[in-house]
């Protein structure tokens, strides 16, 4: 009796663990419609769809079912992308996702990728590269395409990235006019990351230099936290930003609203990052540096889809021409990037004239942000805002990161008094230092 | 620098403001443990006990509510555990581990759920106000400690009363004499005539219930603000797991292992500010690997254990039946 009661227990219980396994999708699972058009049905399947079962495969570092985060940003801009195109991401797109960052891991999530028919496969996490660089070999006739690397091969794999620095650009100048009008200088960044990665450090300094061609005392004081994804930390992480430098304005280059609510709690304001984040802190929230990531898949899937051999099958084999480049780097000009809507309600005036003005001057590509022109602004009574350009040079605060140490830089002169803009290489991928104004400690 | 003290002052408030969940995790397990049985599923537990305590505090915006229901949701949780493993005399390790998975998935299944009906923290004010700091009149003027010490929320203050309770408890009382009893030699307490299950139930379930209160003391921390990428608890259940063997299975020790764990998990945020503020005395802070801040705890915790295997059998807190279900039939 009790055995059979333990077992009917057991039973139930991992029952109700793989109800939740579901909503939870634990432990690299995989949806959408294996195998294509499912041959041992017999010929009475549905006909063929227009796209010619075109398959778009997706692998996520975390849950495609996640609300929030890294990898739902990516799962909805594919997911929108393929709409847009005409796909059903129910039965078109394929996914293996809680993928690590782990060479035998990637590999056989291409592989099961493969396997299903995927036509063009995406990751999204840096560490994927050496995998998927290896598996676009073994696989020509698909497309290979990585979020955030600079590995490519000319034919079937590229590599994707955007010039997020503009859009924390926009949202620094919004977090400078609030630090001018509320009279505090001291504004605190919540950083996965700083030096460590091109990434953040040129997200940090973006932000620095929108935020000082506003308010030329404004200091950038940079909590990094060492971690992409820890809510905890982001949250003490921002508190102490305000308890112990008085910051004001609190931004971040991490996930969560964690900060924004902390900034909130403390009658301060903030700029999030990677979702517009007024609605968790509408009292606090002036913008959000944002990514649409629909704007590259739309651009890649559509690339892929038109790329057949003289059979009319799908072929990635030249996939990397028809997206004109091995590595896509598109900015505010192709709406790639963007500051979310500013909360009008609580931003500083003649904030979004002088937001729109600086979108402007970069969109029309006479302008961009790590060059030796400065910008400052002249605001007209009517909230007319003239852009004034100064040739300045671009400084670091001193200090570079050099074989896993920071060490003071022979010439802090980055670019000299109009100069041209710093090479897309080094932002992208080899930015080690911080501009003059930012603190790190 | 005229603020450093204060550096120093807001780097102790933070040690205890962050890092009393651990307290609540450590003393329900060591109750547990107390009774014989090995939970590890104090993550799920805790996640369980926050989402349900959270939930229910913000629909009757009470925080009475949400400690009641934390405690109970929990305390389910334990009482799975005990039907589990002294009822059906399942693997314990396994049905921990079980309820951890089971209690996170729980978790996310529920905020998930709920998606855009989630409700906000900011909208209820008995939530807020009860977990707003309580400034215990003259001690909280105290230099370096008043602040540290005594303005606090009035969950942190209840996390330290449970602690030293349950030491109370464990030390003092007839019953709590029996229950040590109970986790040492079963077979012995039962020729005596202490009601095994009952001792069992009883305690398993409370001591979830605790851990269940420190998983709601999260979520009020977190600003009841549901991600979906990560769990509030963020591995706290398995540091209080490690602090109970740091504590030698004492609440009065886990009181003080909570402040050690914590000074190296708020110093990783701090090192800055620190460093800053005593250039002199603290400026090598700035140099120190972040990550061996959060692996330090972990370090110490694995030196306990080999210095507390070295001792003296009588010095260990650990009980003898740990682990071991008991089966009355085999006695």
């Amino acid at each position: 009796m009790k055995k059979l009661l333990a077992l009917a227990l057991a039973a139930a219980m991992s029952l109700s663990l793989c109800a939740c396994g579901g909503g939870n999708s634990s432990g690299g699972s995989t949806s959408g419609n294996a195998g294509g058009s499912a041959p041992q049905q017999g010929s009475a399947t549905a006909p063929e769809g227009e796209s010619d079962g075109f398959k778009v495969g997706a692998i996520y570092i975390n849950s495609q079912n996640d609300t929030a985060g890294y990898t739902f940003q990516h799962h909805n801009g594919i997911t929108t992308a393929m709409k847009n195109l005409g796909l059903d991401p129910a039965t078109d797109l394929l996914i293996v996702d809680n993928v690590k960052e782990d060479y035998t891991a990637v590999s056989n999530a291409v592989d099961t990728l493969a396997n299903q028919g995927a036509n063009i496969i995406f990751g999204i996490s840096f560490g994927y590269i050496d995998a998927m660089n290896d598996k676009a070999e073994d696989y020509p006739d698909i497309a290979f395409s990585h979020a955030t690397g600079y590995m490519s091969n000319d034919t079937n794999f590229n590599n994707y990235f955007g010039r997020i620095y503009q859009a924390r650009y926009l949202a620094g100048i919004a977090a400078g006019m609030k630090s001018l009008e509320i009279g505090n200088n001291a504004i605190g960044y919540v950083a996965a990351y700083n030096l460590e990665y091109a990434e953040t450090c040129s997200g940090i300094n973006g932000f620095a230099l929108g935020a000082q061609s506003v308010n030329p005392d404004a200091v950038i004081y940079v909590n990094k936290i060492d971690t992409w994804g820890d809510e905890n930390l982001e949250r003490q992480a921002a508190q102490a930003l305000i308890d112990t430098y008085h910051c004001g304005v609190i931004s971040q280059h991490c996930d969560s609203a964690q900060p924004q609510l902390v900034a909130a709690e403390n009658s301060a304001f903030g700029c999030g990052y990677n979702s517009d984040m007024t609605e968790q802190a509408p009292a606090a929230h002036l913008t959000s540096a944002i990514w649409h990531w629909n704007v590259y898949y739309e651009t890649a899937i559509h690339a892929a889809m038109g790329c057949t051999d003289q059979n009319g099958k799908v072929d990635g084999s030249h996939f990397v021409d028809a997206m004109g480049g091995n590595a896509y780097y598109a900015g505010l000009a192709e709406g790639f990037v963007d500051a979310s809507p500013l909360n009008e309600s609580i931003a500083a005036p003649n904030t979004q004239a002088v937001m729109d003005a600086v979108r402007e001057l970069i969109v029309s590509g006479s302008w961009d942000v790590f060059s030796g022109v400065k910008l400052s602004y002249n605001i007209g009574e009517d909230g007319s805002v003239e852009v004034v350009q100064t040739e300045a040079p671009l400084m670091s605060n001193g200090y570079e990161l050099k074989d896993g140490e920071v060490v003071e830089m022979a010439n802090p002169e980055i670019v000299p008094a109009g100069g041209p803009s710093v090479d897309d290489g080094v932002i992208k991928g080899s930015m080690n230092y911080n501009v003059a104004g930012v603190v790190t400690g | 620098m005229n603020d450093s003290v204060q550096v120093l002052t807001l780097f102790l408030f933070n040690i205890v403001l962050v890092n009393i969940p651990l307290l609540y995790g450590t003393v329900g397990e060591i109750l547990t443990e107390k009774a014989g049985s090995l939970n590890l599923g104090v993550e799920g537990t805790m996640a369980v006990g926050a989402i349900f305590g959270y939930l229910a505090g913000c629909a009757a915006n009470s925080i009475s509510v949400g400690l009641a229901v934390a405690f109970l949701s929990a305390g389910l949780c334990g009482l799975l555990f005990a039907l589990l493993t002294v009822s059906l005399q399942a693997n314990q390790n396994v049905t921990g581990l079980t309820i951890t998975t089971f209690g996170l998935g729980l978790y996310f299944f529920v905020g998930k759920g709920l998606g855009d009906r989630w409700p906000t923290m900011t909208a209820c004010d008995g939530l807020v106000q009860g977990f707003a700091a309580l400034e215990i009149p003259g001690l909280s003027r105290l230099p370096l400690v008043g602040k540290a010490l005594f303005s606090h929320s009035p969950l942190v203050y209840l996390g330290v009363g449970i602690a030293l309770l349950v030491w109370w408890y464990l030390t003092f009382t007839r019953p709590g004499l029996r229950l040590r009893a109970v986790g040492e030699n079963p077979a012995a307490a039962d020729s005596v005539g202490v009601n095994i299950l009952l001792y069992k139930y009883v305690h398993l379930v409370a001591g979830s219930g605790i851990m269940g209160l420190g998983g709601f003391y999260m979520a009020l921390y977190m600003s009841g603000s549901f991600e979906g990428s990560n769990c509030w608890i963020n591995g706290y259940g398995w540091i209080a797991i490690a602090l109970v063997i740091f504590s030698n299975w004492n609440p009065l020790l886990a009181i003080l292992g909570t402040l050690v764990f914590g000074f190296f998990n708020t110093l990783q945020i701090y090192a800055m500010p620190l460093a800053a503020a005593f250039p002199g005395a603290l400026g090598w802070l700035n140099s120190v690997p972040p990550h061996l801040f959060k692996a330090l705890p972990f370090l110490i915790t694995a030196i306990v254990l080999v210095a507390s295997s070295i001792r003296e059998r009588e010095g260990s807190g650990q009980p003898a039946a740990l682990g071991l279900n008991y089966y009355r039939e085999e006695r």
